[in-house]
């Protein structure tokens, strides 16, 4: 579909491996935390790594990232912080593609030309954008293709006619929501999810990726046989929240990310 | 720059953009149901069984038409335009609210939804939605800030009575934003059963054309009974602005009329100078919120910054897209009265005319009290009265105590 390959493309061209792709948002607690942790997730078996940049209305959040954007606020932490970090774990020699995760208004002020171009510039390979919908990407679409990286269409178990028109503009990856809702850990995923992951997958060649509500290595595992990747947020959010003592000390900050690599392995595990 | 009569009246387009505001910005999961609202919205505005029956609650239940009311004393006090007020205070629940909730609830039965979800400022909205629901036989919540459900304990009350959910927003500000926000995180997890009932020409199209539609009514009324009273259209039509519905509907009916100047007030509260004050149109700039692109006050990087105001109705960072789009088209001219003006404002009318107005529609009065003056004795200015301001004593009397121990003080 598109005339680039970047990062992404490279690691999906072989479509034989389940991918394991963890969430965590930039400057929670801190900004050194998420350049450590993001290591240890990459360690821990992390085939791609989401970043959110923290927003003050994410409405597609339920409260666990609610509350990770707000340290990260509360913290003084920016957009630009966001991209630093991407060129700091590039030249720390970070070799797995990076997507950001962004609500629009925050792009759009940025600059949307300016903003792709300072992604590629500082090592990203794609953004999620969770209000943006096929309809209003296209500004962000064209820029995005111009500098090289992949602007990740969502598609949701209620778009219904919708999910060929997204499946066949699908760049990158397509994020498949697993449930209706906002983000956030679930006891159960939906019955119907195989069928959904069928129709979608029947309607794209781009590979999918299965996010929202997966929280346990057993769902890891259960809804790895319908997708190309695997999407953990909140439960490793959660994880973070368990130890944020022990993160927000620069003296016992080692033992905190340890305690979140020995959790996401059991995660990324599940695809072995 | 003046709006062509074709430019105005075609807005929005099939995307919902007005100019270049509005739009859909929200997550893929709510995308077919604003297609379905959408559809549904334009089946129902055909068909004359909806009409009657929206009509026939509109008149037999909510006491519409409301009147128009020569404020003679007001006008005498002000010295210059001949002042009218457009009561909507006098419609059931006590503001303009009901009209766009009834045409909302009807529409949500009309698909078949058994439940509706709202959220509320002021509480005026909720109280609103509430009542459609009782009367509609819909279950009903209503997510609220819970800063505003410190506020407006009388609203929280009536909701209840009225066999509403009263659901505390305790995300971000506690205001009416993140009420807002908590009604969609919630629409999007039962978006399958659920109506959202947005109570003002804010959010994703179809929401600002379908309340204007619903609100429209208020400038329509007033129009002919102006043209009835005195004989011709007014000079100057006056609404406060807080997402904008009851301005929108005032004012929509009169976009064609070129010599009808339309003035539409936001507040300032402390003052626009300071940094606490909802002057979104004046001092925002814009971007996304709640799935519109819009005007709204934000930092430099784009997060989104409270508003501030004595009035919990105007309290919002954003403003409807049309709104947007009247400034930008020059048609309306957008000012602000502070927290202080309009408490005069509230003073004034009770003293000079015997009406309590809500806090929201004193920003309107207190613009006339500027205007009026300085208009000649044979103008006529219009005073959209949203809202009556029983709901409100308990603020203005805090309000008035804490100034009088101020000027104690100095």
């Amino acid at each position: 579909m598109t005339a680039f390959a970047n990062r992404i493309d490279r690691l999906f061209a072989d479509r034989s491996r389940k991918r394991f792709i963890p969430f965590i948002t930039v400057g929670d607690p801190h900004l050194d935390a998420t350049f450590q942790i993001a290591h240890a997730l990459v360690e821990a078996g992390a085939d791609l790594l989401e970043l959110g940049i923290p927003y003050s209305d994410p409405l597609a959040d339920g409260p666990t990232i609610q509350r990770a954007s707000q340290r990260a606020l509360a913290n003084g932490v920016t957009i630009d912080d966001a991209l630093e970090l991407v060129a700091s774990l590039r030249a720390s020699g970070m070799q797995v593609p990076i997507v950001l995760f962004s609500y629009y208004n925050p792009v759009l002020q940025y600059g949307v030309e300016r903003f792709f171009t300072a992604l590629a510039e500082k090592g990203a390979d794609g953004i999620v954008i969770p209000d943006l919908p096929v309809e209003e990407n296209g500004p962000a679409v064209a820029a995005a293709q111009a500098h090289g990286v992949h602007v990740i269409s969502l598609v949701a178990p209620t778009s219904e006619s919708r999910i060929r028109t997204i499946g066949a503009q699908a760049s990158g990856f397509l994020y498949c929501v697993s449930s209706l809702g906002v983000t956030g850990a679930r006891a159960s995923l939906r019955e119907d999810l195989a069928q959904f992951l069928q129709r979608v997958k029947a309607s794209t060649s781009a590979p999918t990726a299965v996010g929202f509500g997966i929280s346990t290595p057993e769902q890891v595992r259960a809804v790895a046989q319908h997708t190309d990747g695997v999407i953990v947020g909140s439960a490793i959010v959660q994880e973070m929240e368990r130890h944020l003592e022990l993160l927000s000390d620069p003296e016992q900050m080692a033992q905190g990310v340890t305690k979140i690599k020995t959790f996401v392995q059991q995660l990324a595990g599940a695809l072995q | 720059m003046t709006v062509s009569q074709k430019e105005t009246r075609t807005v929005p387009d099939e995307h919902g953009r007005f100019g270049p505001f509005g739009g859909k910005f929200v997550p893929e999961t709510l995308m077919s149901a604003l297609a379905e609202l959408e559809q549904a919205f334009a089946e129902a505005r055909r068909d004359p069984s909806f009409r009657a029956e929206l009509g026939q609650l509109l008149r037999e239940y909510a006491g519409r038409p409301t009147p128009l009311t020569y404020a003679d004393k007001l006008t005498e006090a002000l010295g210059g335009a001949r002042i009218y007020l457009k009561r909507e205070d006098l419609n059931h629940t006590g503001a303009h609210k009901l009209n766009n909730a009834l045409g909302q609830g009807l529409l949500a039965k009309r698909m078949g939804k058994t439940s509706i979800i709202a959220e509320t400022g002021a509480g005026q909205h909720g109280v609103a939605s509430a009542t459609v629901a009782a009367k509609l036989g819909l279950s009903c919540k209503v997510f609220m800030g819970e800063e505003d459900i410190k506020r407006q304990a009388l609203n929280v009350f009536r909701m209840k009575l009225l066999g509403a959910e009263v659901i505390p927003a305790v995300s971000g500000s506690r205001t009416l934003k993140d009420a807002t926000n908590e009604a969609i995180r919630y629409w999007v997890s039962h978006v399958d059963e659920t109506f959202y009932v947005i109570g003002s020409v804010v959010g994703p199209h179809p929401y600002p054309y379908m309340v204007r539609e619903f609100q429209k009514i208020i400038g329509e009324e007033t129009r002919s009974q102006i043209l009835e009273q005195v004989g011709r259209l007014p000079d100057e039509v006056i609404a406060c602005v807080g997402g904008g519905s009851n301005a929108i509907g005032m004012f929509y009916p009169f976009l064609q009329d070129e010599t009808v100047a339309l003035r539409g007030v936001e507040a300032a509260g402390q003052g626009v100078d300071t940094d606490k004050h909802a002057a979104t149109l004046s001092l925002g700039r814009p971007g996304v919120i709640h799935g519109a692109m819009t005007y709204l006050l934000q930092d430099q990087y784009g997060q989104v910054q409270e508003a501030h105001s004595i009035s919990a109705g105007l309290d919002y960072p954003g403003v409807g897209p049309e709104h947007a789009y009247l400034k930008e088209t020059g048609r309306v001219q957008y000012t602000s009265v502070t927290d202080r003006e309009a408490l005069e404002a509230v003073q004034l009318l009770c003293r000079t005319e015997g009406i309590i107005p809500a806090l929201e529609s004193a920003h309107a009065v207190a613009e006339a009290v500027k205007r009026a003056p300085q208009m000649g004795a044979d103008q006529v200015l219009v005073i959209c009265l949203s809202g009556r301001g029983d709901k409100d004593v308990a603020t203005i009397q805090a309000a008035l105590d804490d100034e009088r121990r101020g000027g104690d003080a100095q």
